[in-house]
């Protein structure tokens, strides 16, 4: 940025820094020649490529489109958008990556900028604008959107899920609040099940809910994949612990969870059988927009909770991140960029997220003001999940070998090993130690 | 003159008319199948090339349980899948071929899980087994026959055996259709002539029926051991290898480890020890088949 001169800035931020003249907020503090905006040139002509998960609420997907239509009439640039299901992104990403031509864009999960750090353009400035812009990024942003000293991908945020429950079975079970640590958990799910409203977790390979849930419970207990030199140290007695806590946790489940792909929990729990689980906002969602007036009915009886915090006594909760990432192959580099920035800004990104009451926590500290967040209690606690998240590299680096050791559910393995009995707490330990090593040795 | 006379010559055009077929079969089948071995022999991850390891990809495989547990079940998959498929395949086409009412309109019907497919018929077994939502538990419960929801997908074995009747649910119909396909070549005088000897309907079938069905057996088992053993989308949307990896098919294992997982090498390795066992499926099926001397009545040397 620096090596453009004033006249060449006051020009290329027309763009950008339009909408939000346009829309009137970014600038409404007057200072608009040295107010920060991004400076950007978006190549004549212009086309973008964006492939982005397929929504989980169908506010996200509306919204986003909006912001698009405004986009292209803002700038001229062309934009056009595939949705693909979340499990597809990946595959199509690394394709991407590996030939070297597809989307310009891509919203990716987790590791992947990590696994083709050298496919992606230099996004330090755009980061660096926006961190400056909105408050700064939360850490875990930093370990997913940077490489070394630069930042590879500007984070869209998580989908964040908490412990969603209906709040009068809890009730019944003899909790007024949502227990904040494992020993009340556990009590509650005790109670849950001796009244018939019992719990569940998924522990089949769901990639979202079983990883989520699975790496928090080893967390909470201090159990960990690597160390911070990427050696396997999940073989300990900190694991072993949250084990057999989680043998224990198992007994009050709803029978089946071990068979429970991503969709299982939503389906169960809007059906009334099952009482507490972690989940998106999305249940709160569907039965907020339901047709069934027997669904419609759960809306006042659904709260969320934090996950509790265990033994490490901080919060060690995985949500779904998502990043955006700007392949090397794009003829547009700066287009992209506009694109990608002008989707963070307060007048698209807040709305995006009222679209989507709040499925996507935001990567951006200024976001917490967010109304969206507390225009209903029950959206706040989905506002800290970036704040209180932990990336699933913990403790060691992000890159192939944590993409491939959660990928194979090394973790979700070892806690439905233990919690089902098909293996003592020690053997799924040694067995996940030996399954971790293998690729954590390249 | 010599253009026309290059032309007219039956050598050149027949060459020249294959070429079409040629480069497609290399551009779409040689090329992919070369490239996926040659993968298995390199560290390839995605989004970066990879350096040639030898053998360390298929050695790396054999010391992984998982690796191994998803070759158990894939062989476990396919032998117990193929041989009800052919039981119940040449039980329905010896039903069909006799003389129904509506013939061609239950021909039609049994060929239906066939074309449906396979991702909406594994969702519609989704449910069916879904721990929750299972229509068959709540039937069963209902008749009062069982007391709580049986968990198709959640134990190992019980998921192991329910894949397989999806498997077989699908598969049977091309199994019977083709059968049935091959008893209508099968001459009556043949039963005629069997008729006159005082053959009963079982050494009819022993000795007329079966041996000269046996080409069309042939074939249409081999391709249902490859369908089978190849198997993905059924696993994918029932159980996406789970639980406990019991379910984890080679070509689902392969799929998670190659792209999901981002190492490419080690999946297209994975991926590439299953010609082994599909060439040798091809190669039973072809020497152990066709055995024309038993065919034709006499015995194999």
């Amino acid at each position: 940025m620096s090596n453009i001169n004033r006249r060449d800035f006051l020009k290329l931020s027309a763009g950008v820094a339009g909408t939000a003249i346009a829309s009137g907020e970014a600038f409404a503090q007057g200072k608009p020649a040295t107010a920060p905006g991004y400076a950007y040139k978006p190549e004549k002509g212009a086309k973008l490529r964006v492939l982005k998960w397929k929504r989980f609420v169908q506010g996200d997907e509306d919204a986003f489109n909006a912001h698009i239509k405004r986009f292209t009439e803002k700038t001229g640039i062309d934009v056009r958008i595939d949705y693909e299901g979340f499990e597809d992104v990946r595959p199509k990403a690394a394709v991407a990556a590996n030939v070297g031509s597809g989307p310009d864009v891509i919203y990716g999960f987790f590791d992947d900028p990590h696994l083709y750090p050298d496919k992606l353009v230099d996004v330090t400035d755009i980061a660096n604008y926006l961190g400056g812009k909105y408050g700064g990024w939360y850490d875990v942003c930093k370990t997913y959107g940077m490489s070394g000293n630069k930042w590879i991908s500007i984070p869209l945020g998580a989908a964040g899920a908490t412990f969603v429950h209906r709040i009068s079975h809890m009730q019944a079970a003899g909790f007024k609040e949502f227990p904040k640590d494992m020993g009340g958990f556990l009590e509650l799910c005790k109670g849950l099940k001796a009244k018939n409203t019992p719990a569940g977790f998924a522990l089949g390979n769901a990639t979202g809910d079983g990883n989520s849930w699975c790496h928090w419970l080893v967390w909470a207990f201090g159990g960990k994949m690597v160390d911070e030199k990427n050696n396997v140290v999940i073989n300990s007695p900190e694991t072993i612990k949250a084990l057999e806590y989680g043998k224990e946790l198992y007994a009050t489940f709803v029978p089946g969870t071990l068979s429970w792909l991503d969709p299982n929990n939503n389906k169960a729990f809007l059906d009334g059988q099952v009482s507490c689980t972690n989940n998106g906002i999305s249940i709160y969602y569907s039965a907020q927009n339901a047709t069934d007036p027997k669904v419609k009915a759960l809306v006042p009886d659904i709260g969320h909770a934090p996950y509790p915090v265990g033994p490490v006594g901080r919060s060690t909760e995985l949500h779904l991140f998502t990043e955006a990432m700007i392949f090397k192959h794009t003829k547009f580099p700066q287009a992209a960029k506009a694109f990608v920035t002008f989707m963070m800004e307060k007048e698209q990104y807040e709305p995006w997220l009222k679209a989507s009451i709040g499925y996507v926590s935001h990567p951006l500290k200024a976001y917490e003001s967010n109304p969206i967040w507390t225009v209903d209690p029950k959206n706040t606690p989905y506002r800290d999940c970036v704040k209180n998240m932990t990336p699933n590299s913990y403790g060691g680096k992000l890159g192939y070998a944590s993409a491939g050791t959660m990928a194979d559910f090394v973790m979700v393995n070892m806690v439905a090993e233990a919690a089902s009995g098909s293996k003592t707490p020690k053997e799924a330990a040694e067995r996940a130690q030996a399954r971790a090593q293998r690729y954590y040795k390249i | 003159m010599s253009v026309s006379r290059f032309f007219n010559n039956r050598n050149t055009l027949g060459l020249m008319f294959m070429v079409p077929a040629g480069a497609l079969l290399l551009v779409f089948l040689t090329y992919p199948l070369g490239l996926g071995t040659w993968l298995g022999f390199t560290d390839a991850k995605i989004g970066r090339s990879g350096q040639w390891v030898g053998l360390e990809n298929f050695i790396f495989l054999f010391g992984d349980s998982v690796a191994r547990l998803s070759l158990f079940n894939t062989l476990f998959y396919t032998l117990v899948a193929s041989v009800i498929k052919f039981l119940l395949g040449l039980w329905l086409a010896l039903l069909l071929n006799k003389h129904l009412p509506f013939q061609a309109f239950v021909r039609a019907v049994v060929l239906l899980p066939f074309i449906v497919p396979t991702a909406l018929s594994a969702l519609a077994f989704w449910w069916l087994y879904d721990a929750q939502f299972s229509v068959l538990s709540w039937a069963l419960i209902k008749m009062g026959l069982i007391d709580e929801y049986v968990i198709f997908l959640g134990d190992p074995w019980l998921a192991r055996f329910s894949t397989i009747a999806a498997n077989i649910w699908r598969g049977v119909p091309f199994v019977a259709i083709t059968l049935l396909a091959g008893l209508q070549t099968i001459s009556p005088s043949l039963y005629e002539a069997a008729s006159l000897d005082g053959a009963t309907e079982w050494q009819r079938f022993w000795h007329v029926t079966l041996p000269m069905l046996t080409p069309i057996i042939a074939v249409v088992m081999t391709f249902s051991v490859l369908f089978t053993f190849t198997d993905f989308q059924l696993i994918y949307v029932l159980t996406r290898g789970g639980p406990l990896n019991a379910t984890h098919l080679m070509a689902t294992l392969s799929f998670q480890r190659a792209i999901l997982g981002g190492a490419l090498g080690e999946g297209a390795a994975l991926a590439t020890s299953m010609v082994p066992f599909l060439l040798a499926a091809i190669m039973f099926s072809y020497f152990g088949l066709q055995r024309r001397a038993w065919q034709q009545g006499g015995s194999d040397k």
